[in-house]
């Protein structure tokens, strides 16, 4: 058969549903496929779109998300969620196409050395040689995505060995000799570990996206639960711990709840779960948790003690690890549970000093933290939310409250702006019968507004509520703060109007204003069928608070 | 000395007697000795990887390995600019990259290959021969004006050799870069 019908049964024996892509000179032959291929392709308008809305779709199921570009310049516009998917550990497969061989290293017309340039951002790539080893190639690809600590990975295939005849059987056998991630973690350790949570009287367990990825969110809560530890999550691992509940502290971080980033400055033990003490956690590094010791568990031993020397360290899968944790815990003789009064007794002190609170306008004006609070209200809460980069990502981080994993869905690690829309766009295709929110901001939503096409001619009904302040906020807010209120070119002006571009697009375009009938408003957005823009018009010049300021400790928390 | 509460004890323990796994840089030169794929692209992925995680390479050599399928390549760096444990760290995460020994120097022989021209003129050629002698060194060319002198050894040998000759008028050296085994039965 062709090598591109090959790719075909490549992605059907990996259980691929769908492909997000945009056809090309390069990728004609696998395009050809598609036709009688049986695998749904959702035709993006952009291939960055493309590739964000696999990164949403693999986020939203955990299941691998596949996106396809051509060569050169579809190559180098997803390389923007290659980086993407590398930061925030989301498996995905993008496959390229490539000039035909002899053409490469010429400077062919649409040739790029695309493995080139995403070598460093890749978690592996492969460039075929022979069609022969497209098969191979495109398996061990998907093992490598969505195993170990996931990630992207790149298949790049030259255009002519993608026309090629090859004998296809389906490959079993995977040659990855210098793979073989662990995922048990050290039983001496765990038991370690359980022992030191047990002596702790200030512990915390600080936990991210990596629990999510190992699906390990009911584990989290057993072991929080099996003794009464304060829990906190990273931006990454919302939802892994239900929120509300009486051991949640709330995000910490640079826009974190105070009550969250005291308890990691007070904190004698720190169980670091699935997460990666990124800068936006420890703010002034050397003045992170001065008093703690640290439990650091992830999948990925380069994580562990790369900025923070780990006391108790555990390579392992968040699961696995949380599994005989919780069991090594409980076996425990001599835990005395009072141990952490005197520490609850603390953190509900600032808890109710320092709740998430803004001051509401007295008129009918929408703040942009009450239209988040609006959204909860009008989704029953219970909305998979996709975000863009900036103020309304942090504001919908806040007070949308996720009691469930892979319900929020992010840039996190990048800070792509441009992300929500598509990542919508693949959460909901990967989850029909949810409702999936965008939360976008005026500027992020321009960067990838073309995908409202893809949503009103394939019938994907995503709701995006546009937080529009007429500013690229998070960049005002910083050149308000410290920059002493020089605004430089963050005014975004009126334009465009999103109603009737929205109606443009196919979608159904709304404009709120008024407070008193947001949350009616929003609920008939949401049950208005097919794709909706509504755009909230909020309060001009808000600042998200609080917030740790860049280089400062955490227990200088500002507003 | 045992700390308290060790793991098949029944006591909790003492938090204040854990110790960090630090990062901790050792001030000393390390060898790294990497078994990879012999695949197209390993080296650049390698140094890319040393390029974007800021960690300067101070030699770097490859060849082939008596198994056609791996390749070796061995790699010095300063270990009081980075810590030896996140470099192999990182290194491991490449998917190509087998195996990655930090070698010992005790239990290490690691050689280098250099060559040293140098301007000779009359007599100064006898004294230089008479040195590259004493390292054991080859000359492999002479003119009227220059020698070439081969040298292999540990990189103190090299360095103790280009030392003696460089008053002499060094034009050029060329050194490989150390390539390295383990002693003893073992594979490296």
């Amino acid at each position: 058969m062709r090598a591109v019908d090959a790719i075909m049964e490549c992605l059907k024996a990996e259980g691929v549903e769908v492909v997000f892509g945009l056809p090309g000179g390069a990728n004609l032959p696998t395009y050809d496929a598609f036709v009688d291929g049986g695998i749904r392709h959702v035709l993006v308008r952009h291939e960055a779109g493309g590739g964000h809305a696999a990164e949403g779709y693999a986020k939203a199921t955990g299941k691998v998300g596949v996106a396809f570009a051509t060569s050169g310049p579809g190559a180098t516009n997803v390389v923007t969620p290659i980086v993407d998917a590398m930061m925030d550990s989301v498996p995905t497969v993008f496959i390229t196409g490539q000039v035909r061989t002899d053409l490469i290293g010429t400077d062919g017309f649409q040739e790029t050395d695309t493995l080139g340039i995403t070598m460093p951002v890749v978690k592996h790539s492969f460039q075929i040689r022979s069609p022969l080893e497209i098969p191979r190639a495109i398996h061990e690809a998907f093992h490598i995505a969505r195993t170990g600590r996931p990630g992207p990975v790149v298949v790049d295939i030259p255009v002519d060995l993608s026309r090629a005849e090859i004998a296809y059987g389906p490959v079993s056998d995977l040659h990855l000799p210098g793979y073989q991630p662990t995922t048990d973690g050290n039983t001496k350790q765990i038991r370690q570990a359980a022992k030191a949570m047990a002596s702790a009287k200030r512990p915390v367990i600080y936990a991210g996206g990596g629990v999510v990825n190992a699906n390990a969110s009911q584990e989290l809560t057993d072991f929080a639960t099996s003794d009464r530890f304060p829990v906190t999550c990273t931006l990454m691992g919302l939802g892994a711990f239900p929120a509300p509940h009486p051991q949640w502290l709330g995000m910490l971080g640079m826009h974190g709840t105070r009550t969250a980033n005291y308890a990691m400055d007070e904190a004698d033990l720190i169980c670091c779960i699935g997460a990666r003490f990124d800068d936006r956690i420890t703010g002034k590094l050397s003045e992170f948790a001065p008093h703690a010791k640290f439990i650091h568990i992830d999948i990925d031993p380069a994580e562990i003690s790369k900025t923070i020397p780990a006391h108790i360290p555990i390579v392992g899968d968040c699961k696995n690890v949380l599994t005989k944790l919780i069991t090594e815990y409980r076996a425990l003789e001599l835990v005395d549970q009072s141990r952490t009064d005197e520490w609850w007794q603390k953190i509900r002190a600032w808890q109710d000093k320092h709740p998430l609170r803004y001051e509401d306008s007295a008129d009918g004006e929408i703040k942009p933290q009450y239209m988040v609070q609006a959204l909860y209200e009008a989704t029953g809460g219970d909305a998979i939310v996709t975000s863009d980069v900036g103020q309304h990502q942090m504001w919908a981080a806040q007070h949308y409250h996720f009691s469930r994993p892979r319900r929020w869905i992010n840039s996190g690690g990048l800070g792509t702006m441009g992300f929500g829309l598509p990542a919508a766009l693949g959460a909901q295709v990967g989850c029909p019968d949810e409702t999936v929110v965008c939360i976008a901001g005026d500027g992020s939503i321009q960067m990838n507004i073309q995908e409202l096409a893809t949503c009103a001619e394939d019938k994907i009904p995503v709701k995006v509520f546009i937080m529009n302040n007429g500013y690229l906020g998070m960049v005002r807010q910083w050149q308000e703060l410290f920059w002493e209120k020089r605004y430089s070119h963050v005014d975004m002006g009126s334009y465009p109007d999103f109603v009737k571009l929205a109606e443009a697009y196919g979608a159904t375009g709304m404009r709120l204003t008024d407070k008193a009938t947001l949350v009616d408003d929003m609920k008939a957005a949401l049950a208005t069928e097919g794709p909706v823009v509504v755009d909230v018009r909020v309060t001009r010049e808000e600042n998200t608070y609080p917030m740790i300021a860049p280089g400062q400790a955490a227990r200088e928390m500002v507003g | 000395m045992a700390i308290m509460g060790e793991p098949g004890t029944k006591e909790l323990l003492s938090l204040d007697e854990l110790q960090a796994t630090a990062n901790a840089h050792s001030g000393r030169k390390h060898v790294l000795s990497i078994l990879v794929e012999n695949k197209a692209g390993v080296l650049t992925r390698i140094a890319g990887l040393f390029a974007r995680r800021g960690f300067n390479i101070d030699t770097l050599t490859v060849g082939p390995t008596e198994d056609e399928q791996y390749s070796r390549i061995t790699l010095t760096f300063d270990g009081a600019m980075h810590s030896v444990d996140q470099v192999t760290k990182q290194l491991h995460k490449l998917i190509n990259v087998l195996k990655i020994r930090d070698l010992e120097p005790a239990e290490t022989v690691a050689r280098e290959l250099a060559l040293f021209k140098v301007a000779v003129e009359g007599a100064q050629r006898a004294e230089v021969m008479q040195i590259s002698e004493i390292f054991r060194g080859k000359v492999v060319d002479v003119t009227r004006r220059s020698i070439i002198v081969e040298i292999t050894g540990t990189t103190d040998k090299i360095e103790a050799f280009e030392r003696m000759v460089r008053p002499f008028g060094l034009i050029e050296m060329m050194r490989t870069g150390e390539i390295a085994i383990s002693r003893g039965r073992g594979e490296t």
